[in-house]
């Protein structure tokens, strides 16, 4: 019924957008959201944030979707691909099928799709080395813990979120040979990412098992684990967006993913003619993933971590340390 | 001892994981004992929990939201009540239609009240029922097992938890013990004898809706200000279904619901204790099975074990006077 609902909303706002753009020409990019909505203060909220920014120094104005499920990934991506929109963005790898379907049958619309590889002529590819990013909350992690065990709550049990783990795992035991790892899926459908409950119940347990820090990647079941950090006074590590404000003094961190970055750029690229199709990725070096510092965490960080952090950081860059990746982190599922 | 800590930490998170299963399911036996099927537990529970987060946000009162969450649950249960008992309507399609209303409406009042994208705010410790610490749980700790058991299991729950758990002989009492609780069974089961009895078949389940209303209103506060701080679309994530099967495999009898429902809850902490854990000669187990292992248990014991059921013989159809 909702769906109903928002599909006329979408229908009237498309319909003002179409004969608003005929008569001023203006270029109003769409973006489409993953599932966990747009101010998930995580992966979403980036895309938005990045959208936000475009819009705030171009003045022009963007068109967004919030879908509710798998099956309208595919229908919003028609329904504006038949509108001839100037640039469609979407968010998350869950849209790979989606896209690579809807764009072949409009070979003059173009997409960039955030996460997944679409080999086509119309789709820009943006994907991250989330396992740079990770290695270095997973160095942050292993000097800070003082039980010497750390662990991971995922989402959902997807190929994209165990490159994340990778990560993590690869720079704690770069820092110390001898933690243990906990680590916990929330599950493996697309309601892992809403599930909080579930989230705290496992990180809780982690905590109790010994862990003191847990790094969530996990959408908004991840706020579940801060949530459970602070009731434990234990140390949550936050994901994708800076989530080191939600809990101040119990997020120790938060392993960043500029998705606002490749959003904004994509939208910036296409409005000045710029725009290419092909694959891009972002990794420590192109500043598409690192780990959050301000106000909120300054105190947790200290100089000296730091110090070792920008020398794995350099390294990383320089090709010295290579972090290992998980094979099909970017196909459909 | 090592083992011992581990079922101690196993069970602490079975009681977390089952009040609010505990509260829906007795929600869903009060009313199907009056005979009316209430498959909208879900769409109640997930109403109740953005009400509670909403309110509690709003006043930064924890009670205040539980009497939100609970006045938002018991108007969708007297509007399910009115459907199957003044219009005598199909109650599964009301029921549905309830959890799929709600599915959509709670995010969209929260994001039109709060701009955060269908959430509510994350709420502070002075808005949530934080942990509780019993009496001498501290000076316990240390005693061998007893003590363990007191301050790690039953010390340390939120109040709605301890609520959950008065409420259940209550429940039982009110069902068994009272004259209310004699004509609410017989009304499930034979609603003509009630009403030749001159008592109104229509009153009775109208408060038996309330009952149920105000328990599964429980059930959803707990989710947004208890056990978690805040409200997030589809936070109920399938409990009230969970819950009305407990209740089906507890034949509709409180004890046994409340057994099924510790099970559910045991399940589900031992599921995820079970995730990336070595076992002896069977390695480490894939994750998709531990996720199953609930629903593979609920599926096999309902086969297997439950033996007959008894539903109460007047549940799902509405009551007409002149046949």
């Amino acid at each position: 019924m909702t769906g109903f609902l928002r599909k006329i909303g979408a229908t009237i706002a498309l319909g003002v957008a179409f004969t608003t753009g005929a008569m001023a020409a203006d270029f109003t990019p769409v973006l489409l959201y993953d599932i966990g909505g747009k101010f998930d203060k995580s992966f979403n909220e980036a895309a938005h944030t990045g959208g936000e920014r475009f819009k705030e120094e171009t003045g022009l104005d963007y068109k967004d979707f919030e879908p509710n499920s798998e099956t309208q990934y595919e229908q919003a991506l028609k329904r504006f691909a038949r509108r001839k929109a100037d640039l469609i963005i979407a968010v998350g790898v869950g849209y790979s099928v989606a896209v690579r379907n809807v764009a072949s049958k409009y070979p003059d619309v173009k997409f960039t799709v955030i996460d997944a590889i679409i080999d086509l002529p119309n789709v820009q590819s943006i994907t991250f080395k989330e396992n740079e990013g990770s290695f270095l909350v997973g160095m942050i992690a292993a000097m800070k813990t003082e039980s010497n065990t750390i662990g991971f709550l995922g989402g959902m049990d997807i190929p994209l979120i165990r490159r994340f783990e990778r990560g993590y795992r690869q720079g704690a035991e770069y820092v110390k040979g001898d933690l243990t790892f906990i680590e916990n899926y929330v599950g493996t459908t697309p309601s892992a990412w809403n599930d909080p409950i579930k989230a705290a119940e496992m990180a809780r347990s982690q905590y109790a098992r010994g862990a003191d820090i847990i790094f969530s990647a996990a959408g908004p079941s991840g706020l579940g684990s801060i949530q459970a950090a602070k009731d434990t006074g234990n140390l949550a590590i936050g994901v994708d967006s800076n989530q080191n404000h939600v809990a101040p003094g119990y997020v120790l961190t938060s392993m960043l993913k500029r998705v606002d970055l490749a959003v904004y750029h994509a939208m910036k690229a296409a409005e000045a003619g710029e725009w290419k199709p092909g694959h891009t990725v972002l990794g420590l070096a192109e500043g598409g993933v690192d780990f959050a510092l301000d106000e909120y965490n300054a105190d947790l960080i200290t100089a000296e971590m730091k110090a070792k952090l920008d020398e794995a950081r350099a390294k990383i860059v320089s090709g010295e340390i290579v972090v290992s990746d998980v094979e099909g982190s970017n196909s459909g599922h | 001892m090592e083992f011992f800590t581990d079922m101690i930490l196993l069970m602490d998170s079975t009681l977390r994981t089952a009040t609010p299963l505990v509260l829906a399911a007795l929600a869903g036996l009060v009313a199907e004992r009056s005979g009316i099927v209430d498959i909208g537990l879900e769409g109640k529970m997930l109403a109740a929990a953005f009400a509670a987060a909403a309110a509690a946000a709003v006043t930064g009162s924890p009670w205040m939201g539980m009497l939100a969450g609970v006045g938002a649950s018991v108007f969708l249960a007297l509007l399910h009540g009115w459907v199957s008992i003044a219009q005598r309507g199909n109650q599964i399609v009301s029921g549905m239609a309830i959890n799929i209303a709600v599915a959509g409406l709670a995010p969209t009042l929260a994001n039109f009240w709060f701009q955060k994208g269908g959430q509510t705010p994350l709420l502070g410790d002075e808005a949530r029922f934080s942990t509780i610490t019993l009496p001498f749980a501290d000076a316990l700790a240390d005693v061998p097992v007893i003590g363990a058991l007191y301050s790690e299991l039953i010390s340390g729950h939120n109040l709605i938890t301890y609520l959950a758990a008065a409420l259940i002989p209550l429940v039982a009492w009110m069902l068994y013990k009272t004259r209310f609780g004699l004509r609410l069974r017989a009304v499930g089961e034979n609603p003509e004898a009630v009403d030749t009895a001159g008592i109104s078949v229509t009153l009775l389940r109208y408060q038996a809706m309330v009952i149920a209303g105000v328990l599964c209103g429980l059930s959803g506060s707990v989710l947004s200000t208890g056990l978690g701080g805040g409200f997030i679309r589809d936070m109920s994530a399938g409990k009230g279904y969970l819950a009305l099967a407990a209740m089906i495999f507890g034949r509709w009898k409180p004890v046994p619901t409340l057994l099924a429902c510790l099970l559910f809850g045991f399940v589900d902490a031992l599921q995820g204790r079970l995730q990336g854990v070595a076992l002896p000669l069977i390695g480490e187990i894939p994750v998709q099975f531990t996720m199953m292992l609930p629903y593979v248990l609920t599926v096999v014991i309902l086969a297997g074990f439950a033996g007959r059921m008894d539903a109460p013989k007047a549940s799902g159809t509405p009551y007409e006077k002149d046949h």
